[in-house]
């Protein structure tokens, strides 16, 4: 890993990066273009251009009055007629990124996503190229209930011919989202909506950031947590706990879940010989299963104890704030299971 | 059209309580206690209030994120409505679900529903059961202009059309969904329009007058109770408020915002009572103490009420 000068850094929120991201990409290449609910509200087409919302968490504002509305494309609550707009779009040579608003509303238009996008090269006999984004918001804690919280990281992961990227930080988001638009694959792309307000330092200049290699957080000799998304910032504070009691644990952001970047996975757990996965989602056939399973298939002899999990309960997320937290991963939890990792 | 005065009275009460109670939540949820968001169902008063009074108990609604308004005219009672509302396990739902998923089963309410034409299929489906069953009870979906533009609609209109289903179809047109205008999204004037492709009868109602409401969903109740199928209405009003509590519209001129509070229905058919003889003004005081006094003891008690037990957290995910 390369590591920048101070000086060549910038401040900047999750959201600025993503609108970063998109913008520059915009910018370089003219087949990109931008397309959800809400994001421009109508605006320039009778309405007024400012005001615009740029979708819900306001990630597209701004790109409508540098590009206009045949780039920025407000559309109406249709989500299984716009995501198949989205899929023919990149198949007529677009690069189209759609906003989907919530990962929960992706059942609206799973057919797309499942046999038309993720298929469609692969039953053309490598005709068809697929050169989209769909971002998504994913996650709870915002007291949203059970239809806008869901993650889904396992359901899109699960197919092939997708590719899913869960960023952590602002520099991983505006990194892993040019890589996505540039990517000739449909790319998943799930924003955990606790992050767009956190800040992070990211280069001057926006860069790709490669699909497929995990982001090492934080050094560490004792043990691996390795996360997914948002899950990465729990990871980070149950390192700063764990450091108190002398355990010095490593923390993995896995950046992208297809391509999973297995081989720097198991480099790591070789070193460290304990693994803790931390992911936002039920237990069930879950990302952290996932780990488990190839982890356990690489390294069986080297591990000094079984892989630890954190994940969410099995039910839909609770409205109610209690109900939410005991269902949701935590710091507390995630340093119980690194204690039953470190005390096999 | 004119529809007698006892129900004129009695409506307007009805839509008194829904507008008190979310002029209620609005400010309550201002002291930063409710958890997540809150849609309110102010201006749209008419449609679930001239719906719902022609319904029986045992009749079925689905609703929407903006579903106060059609839980309380179906019979939802309020201090389980507001329990739900803080996430507490004297809510109707446990504090499951919170104000976009209130339902109350006993009243017929399938629920609120967060997925926007999540409830359209469903009454369909709803009375599906009700026609097998012969039973005679009806159902009745309620959805926004935005929810006019998923494909569920139009797949659901078919259905309820090739099998005749007793389900009224309730587009609750406030111009608006969230920040997109009708204008710009649908492809029509008037949704109603689109009905016709489905061979259902369609008609378009002006929702700030309660007796154009109140009279276009007892023909279409009507019909569906007699087993001559679905209807569909349109109800067309303006959004008074934004789209949910704390939108603070940036995206919508002045004017239209305030041209849009100025076609009130309340305030309209204060005015149409009045001018037949009836003493509104009593009727506010006494409506403002009685719900008044019900909203501030609901509220107390929500707020004083258990929350939920952690170790519950697992119930209700599967039937026993
Ligand atoms: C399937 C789905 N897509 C998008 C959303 C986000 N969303 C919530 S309410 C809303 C607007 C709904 O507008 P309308 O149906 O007109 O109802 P209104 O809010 O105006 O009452 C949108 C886009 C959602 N909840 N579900």
């Amino acid at each position: 890993m390369s590591i920048a000068t101070s000086s060549q850094m910038v401040e900047m929120t999750f959201l600025k990066a993503l609108n970063d991201a998109i913008s520059f990409s915009m910018r370089n290449d003219s087949r990109v273009i931008v397309l959800g609910e809400d994001i421009a509200g109508g605006a320039g087409q009778g309405a007024p251009l400012e005001g615009s919302m740029g979708g819900t968490f306001g990630v597209t504002k701004g790109l409508l009055e540098e590009f206009g509305n045949a780039r920025v494309r407000d559309t109406p609550i249709s989500e299984a007629g716009i995501t198949a707009a989205t899929v023919g779009a990149a198949m007529g040579g677009l690069r189209p990124i759609l906003d989907l608003m919530w990962a929960s509303f992706a059942p609206n238009c799973f057919d797309q996503i499942l046999n038309q996008a993720a298929k469609l090269r692969f039953m053309s006999g490598g005709q068809a190229k697929l050169p989209l984004v769909i971002r998504m918001a994913v996650g709870g804690g915002l007291r949203a209930a059970a239809q806008h919280s869901d993650t889904l990281y396992p359901l899109f992961t699960h197919i092939p011919g997708l590719k899913v990227v869960v960023p952590a930080t602002p520099e991983e988001a505006r990194g892993l989202l040019i890589a996505s638009i540039n990517d000739d694959n449909p790319v998943i792309f799930l924003e955990h909506m606790a992050l767009y307000r956190t800040t992070g330092l990211v280069q001057l200049e926006p860069i790709a950031m490669e699909l497929g290699k995990l982001g090492i957080m934080r050094q560490g000799s004792d043990l691996t947590i390795a996360c997914v998304g948002q899950a990465a910032l729990l990871g980070m504070d149950a390192a700063e706990l764990l450091a108190k009691e002398g355990i010095d644990a490593q923390v993995i952001s896995l950046r992208t879940l297809q391509p999973i970047d297995n081989e720097g996975l198991v480099a790591c757990v070789k070193e460290t010989s304990r693994l803790v996965v931390v992911e936002e989602g039920p237990p069930r056939c879950s990302i952290s299963a996932d780990i488990a399973a190839s982890i356990n298939e690489s390294l069986f002899g080297r591990l000094l104890a079984p892989i630890g999990r954190v994940n969410s309960a099995a039910t839909p997320v609770p409205f109610s704030p209690p109900l939410e937290d005991a269902h949701l991963p935590s710091v507390a939890r995630i340093v119980e299971a690194c204690h039953r990792v470190m005390t096999f | 059209m004119m529809i007698s005065l006892q129900t004129l009275e009695h409506s307007f009460r009805e839509m008194l309580r829904i507008r008190l109670f979310e002029e209620r939540v609005r400010r309550e949820f201002g002291k930063g206690d409710m958890p997540g968001f809150v849609h309110v169902y102010v201006g749209a008063e008419a449609i679930a209030v001239g719906v719902c009074s022609q319904l029986e108990q045992t009749d079925m609604i689905t609703s929407t994120h903006r579903g106060h308004g059609h839980c309380l005219a179906k019979g939802v009672e309020i201090a389980p409505m507001v329990a739900e509302l803080y996430g507490r396990e004297a809510g109707l739902c446990h504090g499951r679900g919170g104000s976009m998923h209130i339902a109350d089963f006993s009243k017929g309410v399938l629920g609120a529903n967060a997925i926007v034409g999540g409830g359209i299929g469903i009454a369909v489906g709803a009375a599906l059961a009700a026609q097998t069953l012969k039973d005679g009870r009806v159902a009745v979906t309620f959805f926004g202009d935005g929810a006019a533009n998923q494909g569920v609609l139009h797949e659901s209109m078919n259905l309820a059309s090739i099998w005749k289903l007793p389900v009224v179809f309730v587009c609750e047109n406030n111009g608006w969904a969230e920040s997109t205008p009708a204008s710009y999204s649908i492809s029509v004037s008037d949704v109603a329009i689109r009905a016709a492709g489905y061979s259902i009868p369609g008609v378009v109602v002006d929702a700030t007058d309660y007796s154009a409401m109140h009279v276009a969903a007892e023909q279409a109740i009507l019909r569906a109770r007699m087993g001559n199928g679905p209807s569909f209405i349109e109800a067309k009003f303006p959004r008074q408020v934004g789209h949910f509590v704390g939108d603070g519209e940036a995206y919508r001129s002045r004017d239209d915002r305030k041209s849009a509070r100025q076609l009130d229905v309340i305030a309209r058919t204060r005015l149409e009572l009045e001018s037949r003889g009836v003493d509104v003004g009593a009727i506010v005081d006494e409506l403002g103490k009685l719900i008044g006094g019900e909203l501030d003891s609901a509220f107390a008690a929500a707020r004083d009420s258990k929350w939920p037990n952690i170790d519950e957290l697992e119930s209700y995910v599967y039937s026993n």
